[in-house]
């Protein structure tokens, strides 16, 4: 099956030219678009028969080192990735069916649109480290490009900046990683990584270098910082797919690595992955949360879901340590069945997003409001998408967080004390950030969907076309069924945890009424379809009845707010408002909000002011420092550009003494 | 199996009809405090079904969502509120939805109740919303850490298979578990925006929170909502009771005597429930909205306490 995988990545690599060739014609961005989401959706399919067909195939290709050749594979993990990154791919190509035909610059996205869903599947095929990099870097680059398609915005080049610099140093720890990994005889091929056990120290260092690479791509706190800036600034499709899909690739480079290659863990690599994960989840939703950005709040919530996915595995990764399989298989299954379900609603929110951008103009939500009545459609999946991931019942995104609770939950009989006290504490963090979550989104929803429009564009809005639409609409009922029949998902999952920690969980889907059982019955269970029953039945019976028996007339009348209902949109709660309790709460500590009023003097018909100021504390003590000392080293260095010629025959001739004489003593 | 499914049904029944008697009897008990007459036992089911009866005056620019958010939230907080042991335990569907997925339960209720506040667009609404979900960003995780407490004494995050391990006598007396009764009070207060929290019975808006968040409903929507409400009271004293006070629960194959008697056994759990909640309001002052935050925190606090104590030892 690998090679009929390959051949649809090279499908995709030979779109990239006949984008460059068509991206002039009005019909480019169908053609393009059409063919990704065919290419996709059957690499997608290659992806189900593998994984549901517990097959592993290689294919060798002779590309690359020449005495290593280019090794891909698809085992059960790498299936479950190719799945996720093709649903996405062929989500997002289905939604650029209709977002595409707004763009105003069609050749600075079509060509690298399809290099980019190529590099994505390329790096969970990758069976050797050279390709596996190559790839990794394609991936960056191809979605660099997309970020500064729109590179006349200002904002967007510093994204790109930012974002290339953040690659670069993600791609550097990452072949540090595999250095050490391929040993003295540079063993590339994951094979033969596989069957060399490294020492205790340099696994130790490797998991460190992976965990700071691979998390640097999927945006853990503190190396998020590019994040918020380079997935809003893409086209939204992109976004979609940077936000959903790739910080999943880089998930899945993490648990390549840490679950497979690097063989059995130590007991404290869960230490890091843990309090990692359980800052990121309560940062990432607290960023959130204080952006009025629509694109941005979604792309910094991103930032919570790998916390949370990160929590999930470093749980797994203690247990597997501490030989406990079956909790491990649970906390590794909560945590790849929250890469699915969240590269699920991130895309669909993202869409939303688009959609809303495409329709109005507009991305921030102090500019919004209102826009259930002109996009009902829209207004309704974005809903579903807020919901779940929200972590509510019964949609999916409550099922893998449950999940993870459940697993956190066997931890009292992990025996080590560090353990011991910080796994309470990270599950205090995911609980709170569950209900950050809930709240920042209830802000999403409601400051952009909901009350009355606050500017003519969001008054004269239009409802989205129908490719858009029924991509969003896939996802949500995707949502659904993930949510109220959890137990096929957790089974598709078996080989996978089988691979990495050698059992699965109990077999799910054949329980009475299709509940979830992770551990014991009498331990606890979950039944998403009869939640979901249960409140549509309760909830349409009592419509129902009250409409029949009691009354169903209705009146429309103005608002009544207390008998002062005013006029003015501008009166209602503001995204900043809404999140001003919550600032108050934590942002004092978190980012030093200060809230500065200013009150004109009595008689002055100035009108009052206030003035927040919050501060980005993680950019002001980690990347600030490095960026002042670099540009101060360059301004130093700066003057070697500007010698004259007898200087630098000086210089160059005084190097080579000196390297000369450090050979000399060296030898 | 038919017998189960009976008691499920009468359980629905049950919680809906005791509720609205629950909410009268802590008024009649709080007027009585206060030396007043107070309204009647029965004026929760005057007003609901006086309100059931009106007609809906809708805002001119209210959605379709904010019409069926009422019904969400009360189909929401029914089938939480069903589906804890109240008198008997082994509920029929009482599986399908554990201890973690009840709150979340709760949790999407109010996720829609913030949302309808936010839908008419007047300042009231957001008010309302915006610090209610500020009170849950709180409310919520202490919760959880006060279900993972009671979960990892009991081994089970099932409310039957934890009420019927609380009975047994394998429990004995802890620290955790009195932490995390005081912890799940602040919570139950919070959540069912009680006095020292929010005011019921308020009439000043800026006040408010709940109350500010449902302004604008009215009619038979006004009457679901006040009946969640009244719900939620009454799935919370169940919850305390069944985990803390778990006496008195019959087991799925006792006799109807037996089960009479643990009938009103909850009956008089309810009622001392209701006198104290009704003294403990009567006794404080409502305090500041941003005081709030650091009674939560406390309330967070103990339960992560508790739970830390467990971790380290099995037996505190």
């Amino acid at each position: 099956m690998a090679i009929y995988a390959l051949y649809g990545v090279a499908a995709l690599l030979v779109l990239t030219p006949i984008a460059v060739v068509l991206a002039a014609s009005p019909r480019a961005s169908n053609i393009i678009y059409g063919a990704c989401l065919v290419v996709t959706m059957l690499l997608g399919v290659i992806g189900l028969v593998c994984l549901f067909g517990r097959t592993v195939s290689n294919a060798t290709l002779p590309l690359g080192l020449p005495w290593l050749g280019a090794h891909f594979r698809i085992d059960a993990l790498s299936a479950f990735f190719v799945i996720i990154v093709n649903l996405g791919s062929a989500a997002a190509s289905l939604f650029a069916l209709g977002y595409g035909r707004h763009e105003e610059t069609p050749q600075r996205v079509l060509p690298f649109y399809p290099a980019y869903l190529a590099a994505m599947n390329l790096v969970v095929l990758a069976d050797d480290a050279f390709s596996f990099l190559v790839s990794w870097e394609f991936m960056s680059l191809s979605s660099w490009a997309l970020v500064v398609s729109h590179y006349r915005e200002r904002e967007n080049l510093r994204a790109g900046y930012v974002y290339l610099l953040m690659a670069s140093f993600g791609t550097l720890a990452l072949l540090l990683a595999f250095g050490l990994l391929a040993g003295a005889h540079g063993n590339y091929a994951f094979d033969a990584i596989r069957a060399s056990h490294p020492s205790a120290a340099l696994a130790a260092l490797v998991l460190i270098l992976t965990l700071v690479g691979a998390g640097s791509k999927a945006g853990i706190v503190p190396l998020h910082a590019w994040l918020p800036l380079a997935h809003p600034a893409a086209p939204s499709h992109v976004s979609a797919l940077m936000s959903g899909v790739m910080t999943k690739v880089a998930v899945y480079g993490f648990v390549r690595i840490a679950f497979d290659l690097l063989g059995e863990p130590a007991w404290w690599w869960s230490m890091p992955v843990l309090t990692v994960g359980g800052i990121t989840a309560v940062m990432g939703v607290l960023y959130a949360l204080m952006q009025h950005d629509l694109k941005r709040l979604l792309a910094y919530h991103t930032v919570e879901n790998i916390g949370i996915i990160y929590i999930g595995l470093g749980l797994a990764l203690a247990f597997k340590a501490y030989g406990m399989p079956a909790a491990s298989a649970l906390a590794l299954t909560a945590g790849l069945f929250h890469v699915f379900n969240h590269s699920i609603f991130k895309s669909l929110l993202f869409f939303g997003a688009g959609a809303v951008l495409n329709s109005t103009g507009e991305r921030d939500m102090e500019h919004l409001g209102g826009l259930i009545h002109r996009m009902p459609q829209t207004a309704f999946v974005f809903l579903v998408g807020c919901v779940a991931i929200s972590a509510l019942p019964p949609l999916n995104g409550f099922v893998s967080e449950w999940m993870t609770f459940q697993a956190i939950l066997l931890s009292p009989q992990l025996p080590s004390w560090g353990l011991k006290f910080l796994v309470p504490a990270v599950g205090a963090l995911l609980a709170l950030s569950a209900a950050l979550a809930a709240a920042c989104f209830v802000k999403a929803f409601g400051v952009s969907f909901l009350g009355r429009p606050r500017t003519p564009a969001a008054a004269n809005a239009r409802e989205t076309d129908n490719n858009s639409l029924a991509a969003m609409f896939f996802l949500s009922a995707l949502c659904l069924v993930a949510g109220i029949l959890p137990g096929i998902f957790i089974d598709a999952l078996a080989p996978v945890t089988n691979a990495l920690v050698g059992v699965s969980m109990p077999h799910q889907t054949g329980l009475d009424w299709l509940t979830i059982v992770p551990i014991a019955e009498s331990r606890s269970s979950y039944n998403g379809l009869l939640v979901f029953v249960f409140v549509t039945l309760s909830g349409s019976i009592s419509a129902f009845a009250i409409h029949r028996l009691a009354s169903d007339k209705l009146r429309r009348g103005p608002a009544w707010d207390c008998g002062y209902p005013d006029l003015s949109a501008v009166t209602q709660y503001t995204a900043s408002s809404f999140a001003q309790p919550i600032r108050r709460v934590y942002g004092t500590a978190v980012f030093h909000a200060r809230e500065i009023g200013e009150m004109p003097p009595p008689g002055s018909t100035r009108p009052a002011r206030l003035t927040v100021e919050l501060r980005d504390l993680i950019w002001d003590a980690a990347y600030e420092p490095i960026a002042t000392f670099i540009g101060y080293a360059a301004d130093r260095l700066n003057v070697l550009q500007f010698l004259t010629i007898r200087r630098y025959l000086t210089l160059v001739f005084s190097v080579l003494v000196l390297l000369l004489l450090v050979l000399a003593i060296w030898q | 199996m038919i017998r189960d499914f009976a008691f499920q049904g009468a359980q629905m029944l049950l919680v809906l009809v005791l509720s609205p008697l629950l909410t009268g009897f802590v008024r009649k008990a709080k007027a009585y405090l206060l030396r007043r007459q107070g309204p009647p036992l029965l004026q929760p089911y005057r007003d609901l079904v006086r309100l059931m009866r009106k007609e809906v005056v809708l805002a001119e620019n209210a959605s379709w969502l904010f019409r069926v958010i009422p019904y969400i939230v009360f189909a929401g907080t029914w089938v939480a509120a069903s589906l804890v042991p109240t008198f008997r335990g082994g509920l029929l569907f009482s599986w399908s939805a554990d201890l973690i997925a009840l709150i979340a339960l709760l949790g999407s209720a109010r996720f829609f109740l913030a949302l309808a506040g936010l839908d008419v667009g007047t300042s009231f609404g957001g008010i309302g919303s915006s610090r209610e979900m500020m009170i849950a960003s709180l409310a919520e995780p202490a919760m959880l850490m006060i279900v993972f407490t009671l979960a990892l004494i009991a081994g089970s995050t099932q409310l039957s298979i934890m009420a019927a391990y609380m009975v047994s006598g394998e429990v004995g007396l802890r620290v955790s578990l009195g932490l995390a009764l005081l912890a799940l009070i602040m919570v139950a207060i919070a959540e069912n925006a009680r006095i020292p929290i929010d005011n019921p019975a308020t009439h000043l808006e800026l006040t408010m929170v709940h109350e500010a968040m449902v302004l604008e409903y009215s009619g038979r929507h006004l009457a679901l909502i006040d009946l969640s409400s009244e719900l939620k009271l009454l799935l919370y004293l169940s919850v305390i009771a069944c985990l803390f006070v778990p006496w008195g629960i019959a087991p799925p194959d006792a006799s109807p005597q037996a089960i009479a008697v643990c009938f009103a056994a909850y009956l008089g759990k309810l009622v001392i429930g209701g006198v104290l909640l009704a003294v403990f309001e009567t006794s404080i002052a409502k305090m500041r909205v941003f005081r709030v935050p650091a009674f939560l925190g406390a309330a967070l606090m103990l339960g992560l306490l508790a739970t830390l104590l467990l971790f380290v030892s099995g037996s505190l």
